[in-house]
């Protein structure tokens, strides 16, 4: 097929989704398949072949039935899922279960009946029906993400029914390279990965170089711990990625694309090679592309499990089937990359980006976010929160609008919800850093977070109490890239594993002052000497926890004493003599007799003998025990 | 070569074939061939290094890089516990300590002694609104308690036992 007519497999598209009453979306992201939402799924088509109720089961070309049954990609609110929306009305069900089924067929597929015990409810507003009305939803601007969790991600024509593949059409056929690079940069759109370099800037350096040959390589690589934007957009939306890849391509003269997806990713692998088996299918990926004489292929790389390949020089050294060691620069992949071609690196957020801007208009995309920063921007919002799960929001939100409103606030390890009053926020990985309060009301943006130490990396925001220990969070981040170190540079591997012993010298209670002048003195070194990004800003969790809790750190090594009890070796344990029945359970249950007594007399703990292990604070049935 | 090996040999040159001996397909080769063995013996990494034409330690090299390839057999189901920033301060240390004792492991005793577990540690799954998660096999499991894993661990012990009774 050649030439496609976009606009004729949308109308046949709606026509016929028009034909439906109602439809259902069961959310089938990662977070709901966890909780079973699949199963949901399967329950409405058994109940429906039972009970005689007409549901059909995506759009083939056979018509009529009453209700259309579909499963989306991830609808970002993960932790009330399963979730199961009816439309049109846009009635919003939460943490369904298989039994539900059957009511919800009854009555609202039925009758239009809303189940009261299945909304979301809020102590402001009460019970909530529909999903606009949700603060977590109200307060986003949902634009990239915007279809993901709406459509069925593996159905090209409900893509195409939404204007899918309408730009590529147009920058394959109507625009030359020059214009789409000019039109991109006027959008303002920076890279979305975590340096925010200007994107149609980047294209424009590629465009310009001449070559028979040129990449465009997608990093789906997404490693950092506590981010997973890139994972439901690739889930949810792949052919958003295919077709900003297919005008990222128009834009340098490439013909040709790779796609490297982590290999934890097995749902979005296979949900890409669909959509790119369904987009060759239709003629928008192959030969001729749209009728035209240009090319464009597409293949789907699966990564082997190495952090250090969401490097740009590393992750080119593996589709090369190399061990993923970065190489210095310059030359610059746009210049000399996969196999010596220009290449051009971009992540999933930039591209699937980028036919949402060109939809929109690059005016009203600009006019989005904050000045220097414009658009919108995926975090994923993880830690102690009340609302975890997926946001977009323009740059420029606060901090307070996130957490307070978006997140439904802080909750503390005894569950109460205090607000807004959180410990500290980490941003942007292990290549990132921590928000305090002071940060509370700056506006985030690429520039603000620089400025302050931090940066917007992939965009993971894990929200931390005040249960939790600043010292032990930064050496979690220092084991992380010390695991993930390859090995190529001396400082990195070696460094982050002094660090990480100095770490553990604080936590365990061995260090002294200068512990701390060796630490910063170490970590500036990493960070000179390392040839890529993982090194260079590896030692960055450690330096901001340090400049913004040194007050805890001290605690620890001059004290010996962790103000959150987290520090095991730091903790000591006493017996409340108020609180304790004098059972003996506890001096049995001790591992090495540092608990001595009598019925009589009570207990007591010899601190010298005590190895910190918690046994008697377990075993104790009265909860006499307590960290001092 | 041993009997074992020799069986999927057929399997290897395929695989070969199909990325016509290219060793800038050796990830993709080396994924393949995983799935074959479920790990990569070494036999079969020579083989491989021959029909390439690069040496078998750059194979090797490789092979002990990503993290995704295993040089020794693993056990039938394959635990994985997300130990990202996100399960991290939800307590995700203590789900690993109470796998690690209900299958007698150690940090570097990583298979049960039945064969039948895995016990492996991720950095994210991407899962993170669910913290902290743990995957069997194919399956994700959210808000993972330490008395959960004990129940999934034992229903899977069960589903073996009636598997051999039958």
């Amino acid at each position: 097929m050649n030439n496609v007519d976009l606009n004729t497999i949308a109308n046949n598209y709606t026509e016929r989704a028009n034909t439906f009453k109602r439809s259902v979306v069961v959310c089938a992201g990662t977070g709901c398949i966890a909780n079973g939402s699949m199963n949901i799924y399967h329950q409405f088509i058994r109940l429906s072949e039972e009970k005689g109720y007409k549901i059909t089961v995506a759009l083939k070309k056979e018509e009529g039935g009453d209700t259309l049954l579909k499963h989306s990609g991830c609808q970002g609110f993960c932790q009330m899922g399963p979730l199961v929306t009816i439309n049109p009305e846009g009635i919003f069900y939460t943490h369904v279960k298989v039994d539900d089924v059957e009511e919800i067929i009854e009555k609202t597929l039925k009758n239009g009946e809303i189940i009261d015990r299945l909304l979301f409810e809020n102590q402001e507003k009460g019970k909530i029906a529909h999903q606009k009305d949700i603060p977590f939803y109200a307060k986003q601007q949902r634009t990239t993400l915007k279809l993901c969790g709406m459509m069925d991600a593996e159905d090209i024509e409900e893509y195409i029914a939404h204007d899918g593949y309408k730009m590529a059409q147009k920058a394959v056929t109507q625009m030359n390279s020059e214009q789409i690079c000019d039109e991109i940069t006027r959008s303002g759109l920076r890279g979305r990965g975590g340096g925010g370099f200007p994107t149609g800037f980047k294209w424009s350096l590629a465009r310009k170089q001449e070559s028979e040959k040129k990449f465009i390589i997608c990093n789906g690589d997404e490693g950092d711990p506590g981010a997973f934007m890139d994972r439901c957009l690739m889930e949810g939306n792949p052919h958003s990625v295919l077709e900003g890849m297919l005008i990222a391509g128009m834009a340098i003269g490439a013909d040709e694309g790779y796609i490297y997806v982590r290999t934890e990713y097995p749902l979005a692998v296979k949900r890409l090679r669909k959509a790119v088996a369904d987009a060759n299918r239709l003629g928008f990926l192959g030969e001729h592309i749209f009728g035209s004489e240009k090319s464009f292929q597409i293949n789907v790389f699966e990564g082997a499990g190495a952090f250090v390949c969401g490097e740009e020089t590393a992750l080119i050294a593996s589709i090369e089937g190399k061990r993923g060691m970065p190489m210095p620069k310059p030359p610059f992949p746009a210049q000399k990359g996969l196999y010596g071609k220009p290449t051009i690196i971009n992540n999933v957020e930039t591209l699937s980006s980028v036919p949402v801007i060109l939809n929109m208009g690059t005016a009203q995309y600009a006019s989005l976010g904050t000045k220097k920063s414009s658009g919108t921007k995926t975090f994923a919002l993880t830690g102690h929160v009340a609302n975890t799960g997926l946001i977009e929001v323009p740059f420029g939100t606060t901090l307070r609008q996130i957490i307070g409103e978006i997140g439904g606030g802080v909750i503390n390890d005894d569950g109460t919800n205090v607000g807004t009053d959180f410990k500290a926020v980490q941003i942007g990985g292990p290549s990132g850093g921590c928000l305090t309060k002071e940060h509370m009301d700056m506006p985030l943006d690429y520039d603000n977070l620089l400025e302050v130490g931090a940066m917007v990396g992939s965009g993971g925001l894990v929200v931390m109490n005040h249960q939790t220990c600043m010292v032990q969070i930064a050496r979690f981040f220092m084991q992380f890239t010390q695991n993930e170190s390859c090995g190529k540079c001396t400082v990195c591997r070696e460094g982050t594993k002094q660090l990480l012993y100095l770490m553990d010298d604080i936590i365990e209670g061995r260090a002294t002052l200068e512990t701390l002048d060796l630490i910063e003195e170490l970590a500036q070194t990493v960070k000179i000497g390392s040839l890529c990004g993982l090194g260079k800003t590896a030692p960055n969790p450690v330096l901001s926890t340090l400049e913004h809790f040194r007050d805890e750190y001290l605690e620890h090594i001059v004290n010996k004493r962790c103000p959150t009890g987290q520090c095991t070796a730091l903790r000591s344990y006493e017996i409340d003599q108020s609180l304790c029945k004098k059972c003996s359970l506890c001096m049995r249950k001790c591992p090495v007799g540092a608990i001595s007594g009598s019925r009589e007399t009570g207990y007591v703990i010899d601190k010298n003998k005590c190895i910190k292990c918690g046994a008697c604070m377990e075993a104790c049935k009265f909860n006499a025990i307590k960290i001092a | 070569m041993t009997n074992v090996l020799s069986k999927q040999f057929d399997q290897v040159c395929e695989i070969l074939n199909k990325y016509e001996n290219n060793h800038y397909k050796l990830i993709p080769i080396l994924q393949e061939i995983q799935e074959v063995y479920e790990y990569l013996p070494e036999e079969i990494m020579t083989y491989i290094s021959t029909a390439l034409g690069i040496s078998p330690s750059q194979i090797y090299g490789v092979a002990t890089f990503y993290s995704h390839f295993t040089l020794e057999p693993k056990g039938k189901h394959i635990v994985k516990v997300c130990d990202g920033t996100a399960c991290h301060v939800k307590k995700s240390g203590k789900i690993l300590e109470q796998i690690k004792k209900e299958l007698n492991l150690t940090d570097k005793k990583t298979t049960s002694d039945d064969r039948l577990f895995t016990l492996e540690t991720v950095a994210c799954l991407g899962a993170c609104g669910l913290a902290p998660v743990m995957v069997i096999d194919e399956t994700v499991y959210g808000s993972v308690t330490p008395e959960k894993v004990t129940q999934l661990l034992n229903e899977i012990r069960e589903q073996e036992k009636g598997a051999n009774h039958e």
